[in-house]
Parts: structure tokens; C-alpha cells; sequence
């Protein structure tokens, strides 16, 4: 079953990003065009080397295209200044880390609220959302401990939630589960599927196989350029016919 | 607004609170200069209004002359101990003064050392023999009774006003007025008046106008005679008038008064008996405070300048510590700019950090800065005095060197990449 509507939320329309090193111009990404829907779940794979990283930092508008255009919520960002990019980044994304990224000085709670106190929204609400997210990902009663009190994958946990603070039109997930063990990793992407079900659109950047099995759809890149996007719904029903027609 | 900034100061805090000891080390560079700078100026005050409130308290419309013993010559001392050593000023040149100078007051003033005697008890000190303008030129108030009246003058009255604590150890016990007191051995004088606390110097070194007997001028010179024995070193001295206070109409005549005055008694040009004999002094309150306040606008100057380097000191510390912090937190910085972060969000944080460092060091200087001078007055007897505007100053002072020491640190973090931030181990 796809979730998935027809609209829109971030496209890339034929970016470049390219890097002065010396005398040579590395092409990282070279005419990359690409869509996400809303509720869409997309895996980002290709060896190192490929452009992952380059196109993650432009998803996360960490950095600008060279020419292209990338879109969030329809409105092109790739021209604006530093602050409205922080702004975008702090309104439509929310950020998931391989290495969780929690501040460490600050408690879980208040790691919860550091993307709505950019924006001036901290206050009762966001102590009340904090507290819903954190019981949502199962961390309900750990509000006041520091991250380094919690395992990998519990701060990886209050990471997700912290990343659903802003309600964005997005997650954005750069090699989530890297840090984990096997069995935790099960947990963080059953967590990813959960989201996925009530509707919220993930891209998630990987070279791990089973994580990008999860998604939707798989978009490989190899030298800057999109080699092709495989449907992994499509394949799973296929293979899941191909089992039921092997029984029958 | 105030709830935002309350909260980056509290998580600037939590930061500061990662490194203790680091922390401390750098505040204490503030707290010293602070401390140094509070109490010296304490103790430069204690000192400057000291000297102040004396001059002041000699008046600064007044010029005061006063008669001093001539240095003993070879000559003088070979005299026989019998000859009378007559020196200072004269009841002549009084009037002549006041007949020159018609639009001052004059008073005259004679010091006589004798004992004062009640029943039991009694006391060694000076008896000021004067006039009735002599409690409005030195602007002493009677408690009780009456003061010196010109009818006393005219009747060589043998009454008498006592200093406030002369009174106290004569009349433990009793109320002084009119009552007797014995001055010398044979002189009895009827106390019709008592004065105040005044708290300040008699001409004499070492004794105050609390306690010193005052009587009518032509008393003391009827009962006890112009040539008195000194006890000091046994022998007759002849002196007329100890002082005399010359009080100009304002102050801006004190100049021209004191002008007259050196050019009458002691002629810089030109040869007088007083400036041969070297037997008076000319003493300008306005003039000594006038010094006094520039000698102090100086030490000011130099306080300054030593306040200066010594919070320089302690900002180049904090501006090296904001540099080790933000270059420590740079991954903190990326994630923070990840999640939404401006510019001036860091700058903020980093600004507010190093603020909150230098005022804790400001605070802690104050308390030391402040507890300095009360040490020292109570240990060496030193007067110091605490303004309220230098602590201000001062703490306010300190919190401005962290903000300005820190600006280039939270410029540092503001303009690192977001990228390379994020990728920082």
C-alpha cells in the first residue's frame, strides 16, 4: 500500500556542485534531478565517492548547489542567504545523524527543544510536544538525563524525536544506524517504519543494504549522476507473488 | 526576550560548568583586577576624604596663622635658661590685620597648657583663650548653654565652655553646667556652656577641640599673663596669640586675603621679623584642598591606567579560553546550525558565554574587592571608604571586557561550515 500522494515536497532539478581543488574541478553531483513526495520513504545509496554526502548536504541545506535548482515545499532555496537557509533547515528538516549528535551538556529534554528555541517557540507547548515525541519513541521517563546516561540506541531515539520537534516536511537520515548493533538497529528502523506508516517522509542516506531494504524506493548514485531509481515496493510485492505463486 | 536570554545564560552556565577548573583559572584573572581595582580605590578614598573633611574642617574661607617655635640657635639655647624666649604673633599685628583687611573676621587665639581640675578629677590640656566669632570661623555648635559673649570679653569673666569629651571625664557623672572648674592652681572659671562632638584637630598637634577648655581671650590674659612657663622644655616663653584665623567674606577672597597675609608677615621679597625668626606659619585650607583634590584626580589617573592593564590581562585570558571552547564545541556548533541556528544565534551563545564568565569573576572580585578594605581597617587602622558607583563600575566594567574579549572567539564560531563543523571530531 503507498501512502505516497502526488505532491511534492523536495526536488532537485538538474544540480550541480562543483569543487575547486587546486587546478582540478571535482564534479561531486552533475546533474542530479529527483523528486520526494509527500510520505514518500527514500534510500540514498552509492559508494563512497558517489555524491552521497554532497547531496546530503544539499538536501539539508548545509550547502548550496553550484547550478541547478533544489526545491523544498516548492519554494526554490538554492540562492538564499545563510540565515534563510537556517531557517529552511530549522522549519522543514529535521536531522538524524550516524553519531546522534545530542549536545551533551543538556538534557534530553532540553536537547528536545533546541530546534523550536531558534525559532522563539519554546515555552509550555514545547515541553509538551517534547514530552509526547519522547514518550512516542518510548523514552518517556529519561527527560532529565544526560545523553551520555543513555545507550547508542536510546540517544539515537531522542535524536529522531528531537528531529520531529519542528514538525518538518521531512526526515533526514544520514547513516542512522552506522553506530548501532544488529539488534538495535532492527528497533531504530522498525522505529522509521513506524513514522513511515503514520506519514512522514523519510530520506535516508546509506550504503547498508538492509536499512535501504526498508525504504520505498532506492535511488543509487554513482559519479554524481542518478544511475537509477529502483522501486523497492514494486520488487517486494513481486517477490512476495513470486513466493505465494511458488506455493500455490 | 528576557526568558530567551535568561535561558542562554543558564545553558552558558551548564557550558562553563563542563570545565570547572579551567573555568575558575580564567575568571580569576577578572577577579583580581577587580578586587585590586575596588580596593585601592577604597582605601584611596578612605585616605583623600580624610584629608578633606581636615581641611574642610579648618574652613575654606579661612586663613589661618599661626605662631611656631623658632628653631633654637646656638645663640638661644646658650642664653641663660632664665631669659624670656619671646616669638609669634602679636595682639599689634591683629589689629593691624583686621584694620587692612576691614571685610574679614579676625580671631584671636591663645593656647595655654594647664591642668583643669574637678574634685578628682582632672585633666592636662589646653586652654583656649579667644573671642565670640571664634565658634562661627570654625563652625563648632554648643549643645548646651551659651558660647563666649562680648560682655565676657569686655569683663575678663572668668567663665569658660567645655570641649565634649573634657566634659565627660571632669563630670562623669553630673551635668557640667554651671558648675566650677580649677585652670591652673588658683583661677576658678563658672561653666556656662558646652560644645558639641567635633571630632577634629585643635591648632596643637595632637589634641582636639573636644578637649581643650575655651574662656574669653582677656581672661586668659589677665589670670595667666603673656609669659608662661612650657613645661615641655622648662622655660619662660613670651607668646602673645597662638593664631589667629583670618576668615575671608567667600571663598573666592581667600587668594587675594592669603595674598596679603605672606606679603605682610612673610614677604617673599624682601626680609620681615617673622620671616627672619621663622616663628609663623601661614596655613590655606583652600590651598591644601585644592592640592589634595589634584593629588587625588592623579592617583586616579594612575588607578585607572593599572585597572586597565589588569583587565586587559584578564580579557586576553577569556578570549584565549572562548578560543580553546569554541574550537572544543565545534561539532556543537554544527549541530546547532543543523537544527536551525543563525549566525547571531551563535554569536549569542558564544558572546553570552563569555559575559556570564567575566561577570561571575567580576562578582567574586567585588566580594573580595570589598572585603579587602574592611580587612585593612581593622588591621592597620586605615580609613577606607566603599563607593557604590566604583563597585558598579567596576563589575560593569569586567562584564563589558568578557562580552568584548569574546566578540572574536563567537565571530570565530559563527563563521565556521556547517559542514566541516558537523564532520569535526
Amino acid at each position: 500500500m503507498n501512502t505516497a500522494s502526488n505532491e511534492v515536497i523536495a526536488e532537485f532539478v538538474d544540480v550541480h556542485r562543483h569543487y575547486q581543488m587546486g587546478d582540478n574541478i571535482v564534479r561531486a553531483l552533475n546533474g542530479v534531478s529527483m523528486q520526494v513526495t509527500k510520505g514518500d520513504y527514500l534510500a540514498i545509496m552509492g559508494r563512497s565517492g558517489s555524491g552521497k554526502s554532497t547531496m546530503l548536504n544539499i538536501l539539508g541545506c548545509l550547502d548550496r548547489p553550484t547550478a541547478g535548482e533544489y526545491r523544498v515545499g516548492g519554494r526554490d532555496v538554492s540562492r538564499l542567504s545563510d540565515d534563510d537557509l537556517s531557517d529552511v533547515r530549522g522549519r522543514e528538516i529535521g536531522f538524524i545523524f550516524q553519531s546522534f549528535n545530542l549536545i551533551p551538556q543538556l538534557t534530553v529534554l532540553e536537547n528536545l527543544e533546541v530546534p523550536l528555541f531558534y525559532q522563539n517557540r519554546v515555552g509550555a507547548e514545547s515541553r509538551a510536544k517534547a514530552e509526547y515525541l519522547a514518550d512516542r519513541v518510548g523514552l518517556g521517563n529519561r527527560l532529565d538525563h544526560r545523553p551520555l546516561e543513555l545507550s547508542g540506541g536510546q540517544q539515537q531515539r531522542v535524536a529522531i524525536a528531537r528531529a520531529l520537534m519542528n514538525d518538518p516536511l521531512f526526515l533526514l537520515a544520514d547513516e542512522a544506524t552506522g553506530n548501532l548493533d544488529s539488534n538495535t538497529e532492527k528497533e531504530i528502523l522498525g522505529l522509521f517504519d513506524d513514522l513511515r506508516r503514520d506519514g512522514v517522509t523519510i530520506v535516508i542516506v546509506t550504503h547498508n543494504q538492509t536499512v535501504a531494504g526498508h525504504a520505498d524506493r532506492t535511488l543509487w548514485l554513482r559519479d554524481g549522476q542518478v544511475e537509477c531509481i529502483v522501486d523497492n515496493l514494486a520488487e517486494r510485492a513481486a517477490g512476495s507473488a513470486a513466493e505465494a505463486g511458488g506455493h500455490a | 526576550m528576557i526568558a530567551d536570554l535568561m535561558r542562554t545564560v543558564r545553558l552558558g552556565l551548564k557550558s562553563l560548568m563542563l570545565h570547572k577548573l579551567r573555568s575558575s583559572l580564567t575568571t580569576a584573572g577578572i577577579l583580581f583586577g577587580v578586587a585590586s581595582v575596588i580596593a585601592m580605590l577604597a582605601v584611596g578614598e578612605g585616605a583623600s576624604k580624610e584629608a578633606l573633611d581636615r581641611f574642610r574642617d579648618m574652613g575654606v574661607s579661612n586663613v589661618l596663622l599661626r605662631s611656631k617655635r623658632p628653631e633654637e640657635t646656638q645663640a638661644s639655647s646658650s642664653n641663660s635658661r632664665f631669659s624670656i624666649n619671646a616669638f609669634g604673633l602679636s595682639y599689634a599685628e591683629a589689629d593691624r590685620i583686621q584694620g587692612l583687611l576691614p571685610t574679614t573676621t579676625v580671631v584671636r587665639v591663645r593656647e595655654v597648657v594647664r591642668g583643669v581640675v574637678r574634685g578628682e578629677n582632672w585633666s592636662s590640656t589646653i586652654t583656649v583663650g579667644t573671642e565670640p566669632d571664634f565658634l562661627r570661623v570654625t563652625n563648632m555648635k554648643i549643645r548646651e548653654g551659651r558660647w563666649i559673649t562680648p560682655l565676657d570679653l569686655h569683663n575678663q569673666e572668668n567663665v569658660c565652655v567645655l570641649g565634649e569629651s573634657l566634659a565627660r571625664k571632669l563630670f562623669p557623672l553630673e551635668n557640667p553646667m554651671n558648675q566650677t572648674v580649677l585652670v591652673g592652681t588658683e583661677d576658678r572659671f563658672r561653666i556656662v556652656g558646652l560644645l558639641d562632638y567635633q571630632g577634629r584637630a585643635a591648632g596643637a598637634a595632637g589634641t582636639t577641640y573636644d578637649e581643650c577648655v575655651f574662656v574669653p581671650l582677656s581672661s586668659s590674659r589677665r589670670r595667666f599673663g603673656d609669659t608662661v612657663l612650657n613645661p615641655t622644655n622648662n622655660r619662660f616663653e613670651n607668646i602673645e596669640l597662638n593664631e589667629i584665623k583670618v576668615q575671608a567674606r567667600d571663598g573666592g577672597e581667600v587668594e587675594a586675603v592669603a595674598n596679603v597675609l605672606r606679603e605682610l608677615l612673610l614677604p617673599k621679597n624682601g626680609s620681615s621679623v617673622h620671616k627672619d625668626k621663622g616663628d609663623v606659619e601661614i596655613t590655606v585650607p583652600l590651598e591644601l584642598l585644592q592640592q589634595a583634590e589634584a593629588s587625588k584626580r592623579m592617583f586616579n589617573l594612575v588607578l585607572a591606567v593599572i585597572a586597565s592593564i589588569s583587565l586587559l590581562v584578564g580579557g586576553i585570558g577569556i578570549m584565549n579560553v572562548m578560543l580553546a571552547t569554541v574550537t572544543e564545541r565545534t561539532r556543537e556548533i554544527g549541530i546547532r546550525r543543523a537544527l536551525g541556528a543563525k549566525k547571531k544565534h551563535i554569536i549569542q551563545q558564544f558572546l553570552v558565554e563569555a559575559g556570564v564568565l567575566s561577570a561571575l569573576g567580576g562578582l567574586a572580585g567585588v566580594a573580595l574587592g570589598m572585603a579587602v578594605p574592611y580587612g585593612i581597617e581593622h588591621f592597620f587602622e586605615q580609613k577606607t571608604l566603599i563607593l557604590p558607583p566604583h563597585v558598579l563600575l567596576a563589575f560593569g566594567i569586567s562584564a563589558a571586557v568578557g562580552v568584548v574579549f569574546g566578540i572574536y572567539p563567537a565571530w570565530r564560531a559563527a563563521n565556521m561550515d556547517p559542514v566541516e563543523a558537523l564532520r569535526h571530531e
